[in-house]
């Protein structure tokens, strides 16, 4: 017989005390099962335009296969500080105002870790990706929960964020368009978030990866407004503006101190992002807007398709101004949002993800995403119609 | 035209099956002025026909043999080069006429169902029209994309069921 010589538990308290997310879970469920149409994912449908994959092929032929600097390609930063200018109006530095990362995830981690001490609290807009608390938490700081509510349509209200800052308060992480509502802030919403963040002297973490899948006014990012470059961390990536979330490829912009801090941590942790994806993310950047533009358009006609299906069968779903999921409430089922996921999966093999793995305010809600091809819809949203007619929708 | 005319043609060309409540939905339009729409598209000859783009190599055995032939022509005084394409056009196995720039001056595809067939179409009444001075027959081996789609195309769906 074997015996164990191992006398205690070898996993850190930071180990044992992580949630496993929600969506792991659930992913677990419908991955057990055939015929399942998969409203769950949260990546694009396309797969990355071929020019972004032909230029990252050229690069291994002539041979970059090596590490660049730690901050990423200075020809990728420079491309991307033409883009943030170009499109949001932001200005930053190339030389030291801007790390390449593996992912926008990468850049939430450092940047967390760059500014947080033990203790510092982190006000987090939910419902959000799933990642923010976590990373707050392995970080060292401690996450607190600012909820937002379908009836403000998933915005963050002024009121909402200052009920909820104290003394420790040192970051708000700040996601629009948001993954899981969808929900878009105008110029003069943001405006008045900032004007609670100058007050209270904090720092920002925008998160804006879904800033191109914006799709019924320009994107404002927060980082714009007067006195908020200093305070802000510009966090995008590739993944879903260029369908390349296999790339592990994002960035951060924002003041250089910070920047700086974040490239420290960066260095000896990464050493920098995998190069023959830099060479696809330049290629991306230089000549892929048209591609961003079909994409988006195709987006947006399936929003609109998915928001006005939801609606006629009975379910409250506002329309969501930006990336690729739409949040209905499905209360009137009289189920909790998990229940609804876990019997519509089983008796319809509809994938969706329930609500409240996104946080507080997120009970109530699904989110579905339109990263689907349209036939697929169609068929998702005959069976979910099916579905809630017997819950007397 | 205005943008949501142009998207709903755009989507019927990759799609002439969508549902008119489908189309109605996806551009945020009512499905009266979705027919509407279509309705004058097709009188004004902008949508001119609805079809399938079919692999017919396997819906039956003996495939249609598909050929592109460069015609060499002597343009006539007044009307160019419109009196013996629409010549050739009228022909039912012509499928597609181009005029060409470069060394040829119309590409002619025809479609027959055997390699004989098609070569006593040039041999006898391609060849034989006056303004015609060559013809260089080219047969189509495999069709891998055509009218922008893909044919033998890798549908499965890579991404993991759930992802955040
Ligand atoms: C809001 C948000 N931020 C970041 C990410 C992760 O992005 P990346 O693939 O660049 O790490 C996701 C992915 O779902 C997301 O939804």
């Amino acid at each position: 017989m074997k015996t164990s010589t191992m006398k205690r538990s070898y996993l850190s308290e930071t180990a044992k005390k992580l949630k496993p997310s929600g969506i792991r879970k659930f992913f677990d469920l419908a991955s057990q099962m055939e015929g399942v149409i998969s409203l769950g994912v949260g990546e694009p449908d396309f797969v990355t335009p071929w020019h972004v994959c032909e230029a990252s092929l050229d690069s291994l032929e002539r041979g970059y296969t090596g590490y660049t600097s730690n901050a990423g390609l200075l020809e990728l930063r420079t491309e991307i500080v033409k883009y943030l200018q170009g499109k949001f109006n932001l200005t930053y530095d190339a030389e030291d105002e801007v790390i390449v990362t593996v992912g926008a995830s990468q850049a939430i981690d450092v940047a967390l870790r760059a500014i947080l001490d033990s203790g510092d609290e982190v006000l987090v807009v939910e419902p959000c990706f799933v990642a923010y608390s976590a990373s707050v938490s392995l970080a060292g700081g401690v996450p607190v929960a600012v909820p937002t509510s379908a009836e403000s349509e998933f915005k963050l209200l002024p009121e909402q964020l200052e009920q909820k800052i104290t003394e420790k308060t040192k970051a708000i992480i700040l996601c629009f368009p948001n993954n899981p509502t969808g929900t878009t802030m105008s110029e003069q919403e943001l405006d008045n978030v900032a004007d609670i963040v100058k007050k209270h002297d904090l720092l920002v973490l925008t998160d804006e990866i879904y800033a191109e899948l914006s799709y019924n006014e320009e994107h404002v990012s927060i980082a714009r407004f007067n006195g908020m470059k200093e305070r802000t961390i510009y966090i995008s990536g590739f993944s879903k503006a260029f369908a390349m979330t296999g790339w592990r490829l994002g960035y951060a912009a924002g003041p250089a101190e910070i920047i700086q801090a974040m490239l420290k941590i960066h260095q000896y942790t990464i050493m920098c992002a995998p190069t023959m994806a830099q060479y696809g993310a330049l290629e991306a950047l230089k000549t892929g807007m048209d591609d961003v533009n079909e994409m988006v358009k195709s987006y947006r006609q399936r929003r609109n398709f998915l928001v006005k299906s939801f609606q006629e069968i009975g379910l409250d779903c506002h329309l969501p101004g930006g990336a690729f999921y739409v949040f209905p409430s499905i209360k009137k089922t009289g189920l909790t949002s998990e229940q609804f996921a876990e019997r519509l999966l089983h008796e319809e093999k509809v994938a969706v993800v329930p609500g409240n793995v996104f946080g507080e305010g997120g009970e109530g809600h699904i989110r579905c995403s339109y990263a689907t091809s349209l036939s697929e819809l169609q068929e998702a949203m005959n069976r979910i119609g099916r579905f809630t007619r017997k819950y007397a929708v | 035209m205005d943008n949501k005319t142009v998207e709903l043609l755009e989507i019927l060309e990759k799609n002439g099956r969508i549902p008119i409540e489908t189309l109605a939905k996806m551009l945020d339009l009512k499905v009266e002025e979705i027919e509407r729409k279509i309705k004058t598209l097709e009188e004004k000859n902008i949508i001119l026909s609805y079809s399938a783009v079919v692999d017919w190599s396997k819906a039956i055995e003996d495939e249609k043999v598909t050929a592109v032939i460069d015609v060499k022509v002597t343009p006539k005084r007044g009307v160019g080069f419109n009196e013996v394409a629409e010549r050739i056009y009228r022909f039912p196995e012509v499928k597609a006429v181009y005029l060409m720039s470069g060394t040829y001056d119309l590409s002619v595809h025809i479609e027959g169902k055997t390699m004989a067939q098609i070569a006593r179409f040039v041999a006898e009444k391609l060849s034989t029209i006056d303004s015609v001075i060559s013809t260089t027959t080219h047969f189509m081996l495999k069709k891998y994309k055509h009218d922008g789609v893909i044919f033998e195309p890798k549908k499965e769906d890579k991404r993991i069921v759930v992802s955040p």
